[in-house]
């Protein structure tokens, strides 16, 4: 055996003998540091005879970088099992929850409300907020309801003096509307709106109202349809659900239309949702009435409009099954976290 | 409104089911509520007679009856006051039932008792339950009494429409039935009534534009104590009327029929003449119901020589009315103009079938057929000699007969469809309106009279309507409405409200909706100097006044959760905040200031509880950090100053501002407001105007500087009443805009400090926007400040 063979066997044992960084580097100047054996064996070549010299070079180099492959791998090795280490130490429980993750929530109306502004706006309407407490003029009579009309006792009103209400209906953000523009008019007026109903599961004193309202030279009662129907068919992510429409009376609209929506439960089968009959009622509509035009300064002759209303809490309650208003404005945490 | 569908089946009977005639009617804008069978709620019971009774012997409220059931005789124990031998009665055989009960052989009292007698309520056909219902005398003993008293019907519930008023009888309705289904109507006989006496009664039209037509007839020798048919009582009853006697019983009768309200006035009562006009000043009535009312002007009166004797078209008086003692009457049959009647009950806390029937509008011609209708069903019950037919009217009063156009362009302009001239006709002439067609250019148009009970069809759109109710909703065309691609402006200069909305609930806000209506108490607590605006008719006194800040409703919603086991809560509201006025009566629109405000209540700890962080509670600084974080949407400089506010507490509220411009407050809850809440932890309030927060600047950028930036750090030593934000402004004065960033990073009171000072740390950062600052011109800006902070705020530098 060479003397390179018998260093390089010895060099390989003390690597693999090693125990830590510190002890291969030692090795490594031991072996390949500029005092090293191998190096030591290098310096030597020059008293060997030349023709000998490049294969003991040769061979020396390729003694020298085994050993360097060895300790390296060596190295390796440590600083794995130092990195692994490293991480056990460090390892925690992800399952705990992190920092300050609590959110809170937007109430379901609003929910609602900000669905049904999207669809609107997405085809151009405007959404106008009037004010919530209005004079008679805006509120009844320039809608075709003067005094003493019957259909007043529908509306059970918040006075404050004979002049001055709490609005019963969104509609007089519209006749504001159409006072200070020219047609085409194509807007929705979300709102609180305010009736004398003693709160129960179905009523609340303050409630909301999406009206929308549409005036051009070539509306007709076929847009209305189509306008509604979409509606609810995109709200209720239902291509299919059926929507009928009723004659019915407003003063402010004539043709007027309930529109039925398919029970969105029971899918019209019948169920204790909508009493059986299959359809629930969600909105009223129809064609604006001349007069109401004209008193805002339109030309009822030239232009028509479709307008329709209906209650976001109650789309509410049939999106989310909510089964009493008062949920609403009770406010209580426990029901509207439940809307995240 | 209520009513029979046998008795509909009487007028008109098209061949289609219960379900299919409610369908129809629902789609023809007639909703029907609501219809229940009369024959489902019972079995097995027979008209029985009662043959003898007897006292039972060891119970004082019962009687043992022999009951026959027409061929034998049981024995039946009763506790109903008017059981007694000789009258019929329903009789409910062992294994029958009724609702949910089962009738059994049962012993009572230690008598045996072999079935049941019944009251009205007990079969379900009303809710009169103070003794058995008595059947007529001639009632076939032993007949199943659903077919004696024809059960075999359903009650339909009708939510007419204000101007559908002409279906408010059962004759309307079979008009329409007979149109939608093209079927003949057989409507009642319109029989004239001979006169047998002469005798009248004056009658005054004492105001003619409100009471244009009054017919009347007196009706002699009547027998008040005959017995209203059995086959009207069950009409009535099914209408949701009970009988009272003959005369009434038959006014009620028309009503339904025809709807015609009709009154009676006992004849001998009656002084001098008849007299329709307004109310004055002062006078009172003692009405049919009872009531003694004082009246108010603008009401209508019949009167006669003593005074008021009825509230037109509403209710009549106690003094004339039929009393078992009645001989002689005078019938009224009359037309009033609707707006006339129109809220006149509601004023008076009444309601009455009349009423609700004038108010919405009668058939104008109508007044006539149906007293002869009254008449003819009076004398064949009371019998009685009539007089003849009185019918007072001025008639340019009444309305009449308009002539609408209708154009065949218009129903296509309004429809989206054309309907072809013969449907158009065809609808008409079933609707019964007049009409004679002519065309103008190309178009078709037709002048149409709607026949006086539709007085609800005023002008074209009517008519419009009328067509595409009959041709069907549903069988119209569905469009979506085409319209240019113009595109919608969208202000950038408009932070929109999601995006607050967004930042609250990212900061763990929970939106909520309160009532705009408060607790003036509460509202007292937030601003005892507001008078908020009060409502005249709130719900409850607690719903009474408009809230002044949307604190109120947030203060309850928490205290609501507080109650419920919730420590920690963050709410928030956006929603309009009203003003105050001085006097709420005289007060118009534009007196009342409506703003929209973004809200919000915190109280709890600062964070969930939770194993990583301190379970400290809240304080100013954390809810100001949200309300800086909704301030920072907006680029423009807010300023938060301390103020006064009634609802917080002193040395914690402070105001914001924007410019000169108040923008909202902020700060804790007065301790006061506090415990009177019963609140335990400390309470932080905000509310800002939605309009100054939203509203910024569209951004402009300045070049980015390529030349390094230096910081600087210095610790100053300050009176504790100097305020970081004079410090800040100071620093600010004091250098030139090379001072790109200045934060405030350390407070420091207690050791090694005089007790009446603190240390603060501020953090300076300097940047030329074109060149590199030398360490002079540095150290320049830093011995300025320091210069400037120790002359204006008497600091000293820190060592």
């Amino acid at each position: 055996m060479s003397e390179i063979d018998a260093i390089t066997k010895i060099a390989q044992q003390a690597v693999e003998n090693s125990n830590n960084i510190a002890d291969l580097e030692a090795l490594r100047v031991q072996y390949l540091g500029k005092k090293g054996e191998l190096t030591a064996l290098l310096r030597g070549l020059g008293a060997l005879p030349s023709e000998d010299r490049p294969r003991a070079g040769a061979e020396i180099n390729k003694a020298k970088s085994l050993i360097e492959d060895l300790i390296q791998a060596r190295k390796e090795k440590f600083e794995a099992i130092a990195l692994r280490d490293k991480m056990n130490a460090e390892s925690i429980d992800v399952t705990l929850r992190g920092r300050h993750g609590d959110i809170g929530g937007l109430h379901p109306v609003t929910i609602v409300l900000e669905r049904m502004e999207g669809f609107f706006r997405s085809v151009g309407y405007d959404v106008i907020e009037g004010p919530e407490i209005e004079d008679d003029y805006h509120n009844f009579e320039a809608l075709n309801l003067p005094e003493h009309h019957p259909a007043r006792a529908m509306h059970d009103t918040f006075y404050f003096n004979p002049n001055l209400l709490l609005r019963t209906h969104t509609s007089p953000a519209q006749v504001r509307t159409m006072e200070s523009n020219d047609p085409p008019i194509k807007v929705i007026c979300p709102g609180r709106c305010y009736r004398v109903d003693p709160p129960d599961p179905s009523h609340l004193p303050m409630f909301h109202q999406v009206e929308g309202l549409v005036v051009d030279s070539n509306i007709s009662f076929a847009d209305l349809k189509g306008t509604v129907i979409e509606f609810l068919r995109v709200f209720f992510e239902n291509a299919n659900l059926n929507v009928r429409f009723r004659p019915s009376y407003f003063p402010f609209t004539e043709p007027s239309a309930e529109v039925d929506v398919q029970c969105v439960h029971c899918l019209g089968k019948g169920c204790r949702v909508c009493s059986h009959t299959g359809w629930l009622e969600v909105m009223g509509s129809g064609m604006v009435h001349p007069k109401v035009l004209e008193y805002s300064g339109i030309d009822s002759e030239k232009y028509t409009g479709f307008a329709f209303g209906m209650g976001p809490d109650r789309l509410a309650m049939l999106r989310y099954g909510v089964d009493d208003l008062r949920h609403y404005l009770d406010n209580d945490l426990r029901f509207l976290e439940q809307f995240r | 409104m209520k009513f029979s569908e046998r008795w509909l089946r009487e007028f008109v009977d098209p061949p289609i089911s219960t379900g299919e005639l409610v369908h129809q009617l629902t789609m023809a804008g007639l909703e029907v509520d609501s219809f229940t069978s009369l024959s489902d709620r019972f079995s097995k019971v027979i008209v029985g007679e009662i043959i003898g009774s007897a006292r039972h012997p060891d119970a004082e409220k019962l009687v043992v009856c022999k009951v026959s059931n027409g061929h034998e005789e049981l024995q039946v124990v009763c506790g109903a006051p008017n059981a007694r031998a000789g009258i019929k009665v329903p009789f409910a055989l062992v294994g029958a039932r009724l609702g949910k009960e089962k009738i059994k052989k049962a012993k009572l009292r230690g008598v045996e008792s072999f079935g049941m007698l019944c009251s009205e309520r007990e079969l379900g056909v009303s809710d009169f339950h103070e003794g058995l219902m008595e059947l007529p005398f001639d009632a076939p003993v032993g007949e199943d009494i659903r077919d004696f008293l024809k059960l075999d019907d359903n009650i339909i519930d009708l939510d007419l429409t204000p101007n559908r008023s002409d279906c408010l009888g059962i004759v309307g309705l079979a008009r329409e039935t007979g149109l939608i289904n093209k079927i003949d109507v057989s409507y009642p006989e319109n029989r004239f009534v001979t006169p047998i006496v002469e005798d009248t009664f004056p009658i005054e039209l004492g105001d003619p534009r409100t009471c244009p037509r009054f017919v009347s007839r007196v009706l002699r020798n009547i027998n008040i104590n005959a017995t209203t048919p059995l086959g009207m009582k069950e009409k009535l009853r099914r209408s949701g009327i009970r009988s009272i006697d003959p005369v009434v019983d038959v006014t009620n009768y028309v009503m339904l029929e025809l709807n015609q309200p009709m009154h009676a006035y006992d004849l001998n009562q009656l002084k001098e003449k008849i007299v329709v006009r307004q109310s004055k000043k002062g006078e009172h009535i003692k009405l049919l119901n009872g009531d003694d009312v004082l009246l108010n002007e603008e009401t209508l009166l019949i009167t006669d020589g003593n005074g008021p004797i009825g509230i037109g078209g509403v209710m009549g008086g106690l003094t004339t009315s039929v009393t078992p003692n009645t001989k002689d009457i005078l019938l009224e049959s009359a037309w009033f103009l609707p707006s006339a009647i129109a809220g006149r009950a509601r004023s008076y806390g009444l309601n009455s079938d009349a009423a609700h029937r004038f108010e919405r509008g009668v058939d104008w011609q109508g007044q006539v057929s149906a007293m002869e209708r009254a008449t003819e069903l009076l004398i064949s019950i009371v019998g009685g000699e009539a007089g003849p037919l009185i019918d007072t009217r001025e008639s340019e009063h009444l309305p009449g007969l308009e002539e609408i156009k209708l154009r065949a362009s218009r129903v296509e302009k309004l429809l989206g469809v054309a309907i072809d001239d013969r449907t158009i006709e065809d609808i008409l002439g079933r609707l019964g309106f007049g009409f004679r067609s002519s065309t103008a250019g190309n178009d078709t148009y037709w002048i149409v009279k709607a026949p006086s009970h539709r007085f609800d069809i005023s002008i074209e759109a009517d008519l419009i309507e009328e067509i595409s109710r009959i041709y069907g909703y549903n069988s119209l065309p569905v469009r979506t409405p085409l319209a240019s691609l113009k595109m919608r402006s969208n202000s950038e200069s408009e932070i929109p409200l999601g995006r607050i909305r967004g930042q609250l609930v990212a900061r763990g806000y929970q939106e909520t909706i309160n009532y705009s209506f408060v607790d003036p108490q509460l509202e007292n607590l937030m601003d005892p100097e507001k008078k908020p605006l009060r409502l005249a008719n709130p719900l409850s006194t607690d719903m009474s006044v408009m809230r002044t800040t949307l604190w109120t409703g947030l203060l309850k919603s928490l205290v609501y959760n507080l109650n419920r086991q919730h420590e920690r809560v963050r709410l928030f509201e956006i929603g309009s905040r009203f003003g105050q006025v001085d006097d709420v009566a005289e007060a118009s629109f534009k007196d009342i200031l409506q703003e929209r405000t973004v809200a919000g209540i915190a109280c709890g700890s600062r964070y969930e509880e939770n194993w990583a962080s301190d379970r400290d509670v809240i304080d100013f600084y954390d809810v100001k950090g949200d309300v800086e974080s909704i301030l920072a949407l907006n680029s423009a400089d807010f300023e938060v100053v301390p103020a006064t506010h009634p609802a917080l507490q002193l040395g914690q509220a402070a105001e914001i501002r924007r410019g000169r411009e108040l923008v909202g407050y902020l700060g804790l809850l007065d301790p006061r407001v506090q415990k009177a809440l019963d609140i335990r932890n400390p309470v932080y309030l905000f509310e800002l105007m939605v309009g100054p927060i939203t509203n910024k600047v569209v951004a402009k950028i300045e070049p980015l500087s390529k030349f390094p930036e230096v910081r600087r750090d210095i610790a100053i030593i300050v009176d504790q009443s100097i305020s970081a934000a004079r410090v800040m402004k100071c620093v600010y004065s004091s250098t030139n805009d090379s001072l790109t960033n200045l934060k405030l990073f350390d407070v420091y009171q207690g050791k090694g400090i005089d007790p009446n000072r603190k240390s603060i740390a501020l953090g300076l950062t300097f940047r030329h926007r074109s060149r590199t600052l030398t360490d002079e011109e540095i150290t320049q800006c830093i011995t300025n400040i320091v210069s400037s902070l120790k002359s204006e705020l008497k600091a000293s530098l820190r060592d």
